[in-house]
């Protein structure tokens, strides 16, 4: 299988990374190398194998839901790269 | 006595406690040689100036019951720091102050410790070179044109440039040990579960794990004590009766079983590494141990497998890095545009490539073709490691199937890149601990490491076998402070 320049434009919108064409071609060839070396996985039968999906599989633990306040609303705002005070700014998303 | 920055860990705590030495002069010594030693490039942000406030109000009233009495240490860029700059390597997190401190990091200045600064690393961990850093690659203080490893590899240079006593670092399939071996020091990955990952930055969160890198196991027994607790702002901490390490700590292994894995011999494996082995199976022999010959027969699948694996995850961890609540963030002409213009321009290469590959094989038709089916062979690695802890209390291997490379090496080739953690990956797949320590040199006197693999939260044992074989070998780094003008 071969991984062509319309997947690349795919996987990039899915991922929201703009891509320019230049770079899609080496990336196309960066990750058909990379899908190639995978492959291996494809020599063993393993239809009959559970998934393991957490490798501490115990059953995750219970706790109340409390509400916390660190007050420190003015600290958080300050790492926001808009500078309005009050609110996350982003690019207008309503007409 | 020696210089105040050569000392150990251990050594600091009883000088500090038997008050020979004060805080306040052991962080000015390490503040001193840091600022000496730029041209390595370990730091991306220094915090110098609060480091000798804080030791010289410890030295005002000194605790010396502490475990890390007044110890300054500098940590990974990794670890969240309350007021404290954490890039992650990143150019997106390029001006992130975090308003937590991580759990890891909270529990070593609970002891005493006073932080240093943040140490470079691989972009968000993903790299074995520390070359993928935003901030530039980082020396081996073994010679200047070599990697240290990655992606703990700012914290595995300072350690033995001796910037700092200890350092911390995260190992997602081989972080801590292949540093930790290309630099002649002591690097530990904790089992998965055992030192909480509140706090730090995330890669890939079902094999990510804190652990020690340090100058000798004795130190890292320690610092391990001080790191591992139960959390419970992490989900998938674990509540498990841990050892006081560093007191625990013995070199008697009589009578263990050590099991030696016939996949770990690859080709094109340098001799070197061939006989450092030998010689590292001859030392536990000496000292007691049983050698049996074991087999982990999809050992060959472990890379592949994290490769889908590891970037998987990365891809929905790294979904957060969006430009809107902190970070960097780019202009664009509406949402969507901001979004990819940020993340475009705010990744670097390698993480955009495995932001790719995790989401091709998560999206629509492919999941079961690649994410599943890692997941499938995943459970097959953990079931060979179960099998072979049957018959034995630790396995032997070499850490890394090649001492320290030059720099510019491998980057344009990432699969050469990735074949560096072929001992280390299969470790975090099956959530067990392993230790790197220097166990000898190549012909080019670049330091080569043996990794002592345990069962699940059998730290202790591991440490034990590390303790006695570092006994033997009595490893001396070979550093010439070349980078001090």
């Amino acid at each position: 299988m071969t991984i062509d320049l319309k997947t690349i434009k795919h996987i990039s919108r899915l991922s929201c990374i703009s891509l320019e064409d230049e770079k899609a071609q080496k990336l196309a060839g960066d990750l058909n190398s990379i899908f190639k070396f995978i492959e291996k996985l494809n020599e063993l039968k393993i239809e009959d194998v559970e998934p393991l999906t957490s490798i501490a599989e115990t059953t995750l633990k219970f706790r109340t839901d409390e509400v916390k306040s660190d007050n420190i609303r003015e600290k958080i705002l300050k790492n926001s790269p808009s500078d309005n005070e009050d609110f996350f700014v982003v690019p207008k998303v309503v007409e | 006595m020696s210089e105040i920055s050569s000392l150990t860990l251990t050594e600091l705590v009883k000088n500090i406690k038997e008050k020979k030495l004060s805080s306040t002069e052991i962080t000015k010594a390490f503040v001193e040689r840091s600022q000496k030693s730029k041209e390595l490039n370990t730091y991306i942000t220094e915090d110098f100036s609060s480091a000798i406030e804080k030791a010289q109000k410890f030295d005002d009233k000194p605790n010396f019951d502490l475990k890390l009495p007044g110890i300054p240490i500098a940590v990974k860029d990794l670890f969240c720091t309350n007021g404290v700059r954490t890039t992650a390597g990143s150019k997106i997190l390029n001006n992130f102050i975090p308003t937590y401190e991580s759990t890891v990091t909270q529990n070593i200045w609970q002891q005493g410790a006073i932080l240093l600064g943040k140490l470079n690393c691989d972009e968000f961990a993903m790299g074995s070179s520390n070359e993928t850093s935003f901030f530039g690659n980082v020396q081996n203080p073994i010679d200047k044109n070599l990697v240290p490893g990655g992606s703990s590899g700012g914290s595995a240079s300072a350690l033995a440039a001796n910037l700092t006593p200890v350092t911390i670092g995260t190992d997602t399939g081989g972080s801590i040990r292949q540093p930790a071996s290309f630099t002649g020091t002591v690097g530990l990955k904790p089992t998965y579960g055992s030192c909480s990952r509140y706090g730090i930055v995330a890669f890939a969160s079902s094999l990510d794990q804190a652990g020690p890198m340090s100058k000798n196991v004795k130190d890292c027994a320690l610092l391990l004590e001080v790191m591992s607790s139960y959390d419970k702002k992490d989900s998938t901490s674990i509540d498990f009766n841990r050892s006081k390490y560093s007191l625990e700590l013995n070199n008697n292994i009589k009578g263990k079983k050590i099991g030696i894995p016939k996949e770990y011999r690859v080709d094109d494996m340098p001799i070197e590494i061939e006989e450092l082995w030998k010689k590292g199976i001859e030392h536990v022999k000496e000292c007691g141990a049983e050698l049996v010959d074991i087999s982990l027969p999809h050992t060959n699948y472990a890379l592949p497998t994290y490769y889908i694996v590891a970037p998987a995850e990365a891809s929905s961890n790294l979904a957060r890095y969006d430009g809107v609540k902190y970070g960097f963030r780019s202009h664009g002409e509406n949402l969507i545009d901001m979004y990819e213009k940020t993340r475009s321009e705010g990744f670097g290469d390698e993480v955009k490539r495995r932001i790719m590959i995790g989401t091709y094989v998560l999206s629509s038709g492919y999941y079961d073709a690649y994410y599943l089916k890692a997941q499938k062979v995943r459970r097959l690695i953990k079931k060979d490691f179960d099998v072979v802890f049957n018959q034995v209390d630790a396995i032997l291997t070499p850490s890394t199937p090649s001492s320290a490379f030059k720099i510019g090496e491998k980057t344009n080739d990432p699969i050469s890149m990735y074949l560096n953690d072929i001992f280390t990956v299969p470790i975090n797949l099956a959530g067990l601990p392993g230790i790197s320590i220097p166990a000898g040199f190549d012909k080019n006197d670049y330091p080569l490491g043996l990794q002592i693999i345990g069962k699940a939260f059998d730290e202790q044992n591991i440490l034990n076998i590390a303790y006695s074989i570092e006994e033997k070998i009595n490893f001396k780094n070979k550093i010439t402070d070349w980078w001090i003008k």
